[in-house]
């Protein structure tokens, strides 16, 4: 991994990549530059969800953490006047904040209880945005919420500013995060995932570690739910409710999380699949059963995930074998 | 005052015995399968969009329509099965995906054949009992406490004390260990998928007429059913009971004498309890993750 042939091969993999995002709105249609921005967004919830993914814990609560990262900023700017970028910051923070409390109950459970018990926290949270009207705008949530002010002469309200504003932001974050897993806190991650009792044993506290990852990961679904609320300028319970959830986790197992970039082949492939091709072929009404049917192919057909095509694709193009695809370094499916 | 708690309580029973058979069938094909279902809600959808068409439509008796319904989701589980569960048994993640998938397609299917607007179907019998003064039940609500007792009587002593039940047991303990017996993991897991399906099928079918169906409707459903398999520990089937009941009790009370979301919210927060202080449900073994 680390011989400079790669990091070569990665960052001009990394610079093409870039430039293609740069130029990519103008190619765009106005609703597709749309659903651009929100891809961005969901880019960075599902690699935030994924550092949490690294413990071995599925959450089912993440996109409600992402919504107080939403309303935290909506309120911050919108009641008490906080100038928008920092209100975002505090928005993330209280997400971060609100996952600093929730692991108290919720590390005490594990696996399939953990799953549920952190749908559950995120139900009773949603459920609290529901019923008081007031500071949280009750079930029509709050709308007006003050958008990310100009730069000059450069409108964040024109879609495609504001794509390279949260491609900048998320840019940022996804480097933090993959530098967080490179550290010696992700390896202690990846080990609490694969053997919690043998970590504990040498000395390592899984809770605090796993707080880390909980606490982290729900800082940057935060900053993704503040981009989304400042773009959109609305927010309610219903947005952030399980049927959104449950993309999430879909983007991640059928993109797969063994690798970094896994969740964001599935998010992308996915987005293309579903608001792109369906839309244009105009299936309204089968559009979920086709979506279902692409689902159940995938993890028949690819129970590794999507990634798990990039190594066999290159073993094709060297014609030779190369050493098993990176599974032994990452998260499996637990 | 008294009428009203009476009343509570009877409807508390009703409320407890649909959400024991969901939850129990739910357990069923997790014990074996060790997948969660997420399409369970759909399933339960089916069943009443069976009563739906054949009662309604077709003005078969109700009792057919319900058999048929049973029957009819018994059937797709067995697809669901042979389609996809089988291939994931190892792969408790992909088989929540799978299943997922499934859900998407049967709800598609609800929408092209019934539309997406609540269907209405008349009540079976108009009849009703006056338990105390003032205190109803209606027969309908009857139908599906009777048949709770009578189909979990029933599953309670295939499990027992057939040859079947007890080879079920078994894949649910240790699947390699029934393997190596000599038992046949693939039959045992149709039979399981095809009574975890049915007993959601037949729930549908008796609501049908109390619920309106709509293609989304399982959705609540599922989210019920999830916290009180929990709650009972996952795979436990007379766990799954007592928390149906206990749920069943606790949210109906609440929503009688406060509101649906405080009973929600209610109900989420006992549940969040339970597992700070046992972490692995009321009846969840201590070392099993």
């Amino acid at each position: 991994m680390s011989d400079s042939k790669t990091t070569i091969t990665v960052w001009i993999f990394a610079l093409t990549l870039l430039a293609g995002l740069l130029v990519l709105p103008q190619l765009l249609s106005y609703s597709q530059r749309e659903i651009a921005v929100f891809l961005i967004i969901n880019v960075l919830l599902v690699v935030s969800y994924r550092l949490m993914t690294l413990t071995g814990e599925w959450s089912l609560g993440h996109v409600v953490i992402m919504g107080v990262g939403a309303y935290a900023s909506a309120l911050f700017s919108k009641r008490l006047g906080v100038p928008v970028p920092l209100s975002m910051f505090l928005g993330a923070s209280t997400a971060g904040l609100t996952a600093v409390v929730l692991s108290f109950p919720l590390f005490r459970m594990k696996g399939f209880y953990f799953l549920i018990g952190s749908f559950a926290a995120g139900e009773v949270i949603r459920l609290i945005w529901k019923y008081f009207t007031f500071p949280f705008g009750g079930a029509k949530g709050l709308n007006l919420i003050p958008s990310f002010p100009d730069i000059g002469w450069i409108s964040f309200f024109d879609p495609v500013n504001y794509y390279y504003l949260c491609l900048i932001v998320v840019s940022v974050s996804l480097f933090i995060l993959y530098r967080v897993e490179r550290s010696r806190f992700g390896l202690t991650f990846h080990a609490l995932h694969w053997q919690d009792k043998l970590a504990e044993s040498v000395g390592v506290n899984t809770f605090r570690y796993r707080m880390l990852a909980f606490t982290l990961a729900s800082f940057f679904a935060g900053l993704s739910g503040a981009l989304y609320a400042h773009y959109i300028g609305t927010v309610n319970p219903t947005r952030f409710d399980v049927e959104e959830m449950v993309y999430v986790l879909i983007w991640a197992i059928v993109g797969g999380t063994a690798t970094f970039y896994g969740p964001i082949v599935g998010v992308v492939a996915l987005t293309i699949v579903n608001d792109v091709l369906l839309r244009a072929l105009g299936f309204d009404t089968i559009r979920p059963m086709i979506y279902g049917a692409v689902l159940i192919a995938s993890v028949l057909f690819m129970p590794d995930g999507l990634e798990s095509i990039f190594p066999k694709l290159k073993r094709l193009m060297m014609g030779r074998k190369t050493e098993p695809a990176t599974k032994s370094e990452a998260g499996e499916i637990p | 005052m008294s009428e009203l708690i009476l009343q509570t309580i009877v409807n508390s029973i009703y409320a407890a015995s649909y959400m024991s058979l969901i939850a129990v069938g739910l357990v069923l094909i997790f014990g074996v399968m060790g997948v969660i279902n997420f399409a369970h809600g759909e399933l339960y959808m089916a069943g009443a969009y069976t009563v739906v068409a054949l009662y309604s439509g077709l003005n078969l008796p109700f009792f057919v329509a319900v058999v048929v319904g049973m029957v009819f989701v018994g059937l797709l589980g067995l697809v669901m099965e042979y389609a996809f569960f089988r291939a994931l048994r190892d792969n408790p993640l992909g088989g929540l995906i799978a299943s997922i998938g499934f859900l998407l397609i049967l709800q598609t299917v609800a929408v092209l054949g019934f539309g997406v607007r609540m269907a209405h179907i008349r009540p079976s019998t108009q009849e009703k009992i006056e338990l105390f003064d003032g205190v109803l039940l209606t027969h309908q609500r009857l139908y599906v406490i009777v048949a709770a007792i009578l189909l979990l009587t029933a599953l309670y002593i295939f499990l027992r004390k057939t040859k079947f039940g007890w080879a079920m047991r078994a894949c649910a303990q240790d699947t390699e260990a029934a393997a190596l017996q000599g038992i046949s993991l693939n039959q045992i897991t149709r039979i399981a998928m095809f009574i975890g399906a049915g007993l959601a099928g037949v729930v549908g079918a008796l609501t049908a007429p109390l619920v309106s169906p709509t293609p989304y409707m399982g959705h609540s459903i599922i989210v019920t059913a999830f916290i009180i398999i929990v709650v009972g520990g996952i795979g436990q089937l007379e766990g799954a009971v007592v928390a149906a009941i206990l749920y069943a009790f606790v949210h109906t009370f609440v929503t009688t004498f406060f509101d649906g979301v405080v009973a929600d919210m209610v109900g989420l927060v006992l549940m969040l309890l339970v597992l700070v202080v046992k972490p692995t449900g009321l009846f969840g073994a201590n070392d099993r993750v």
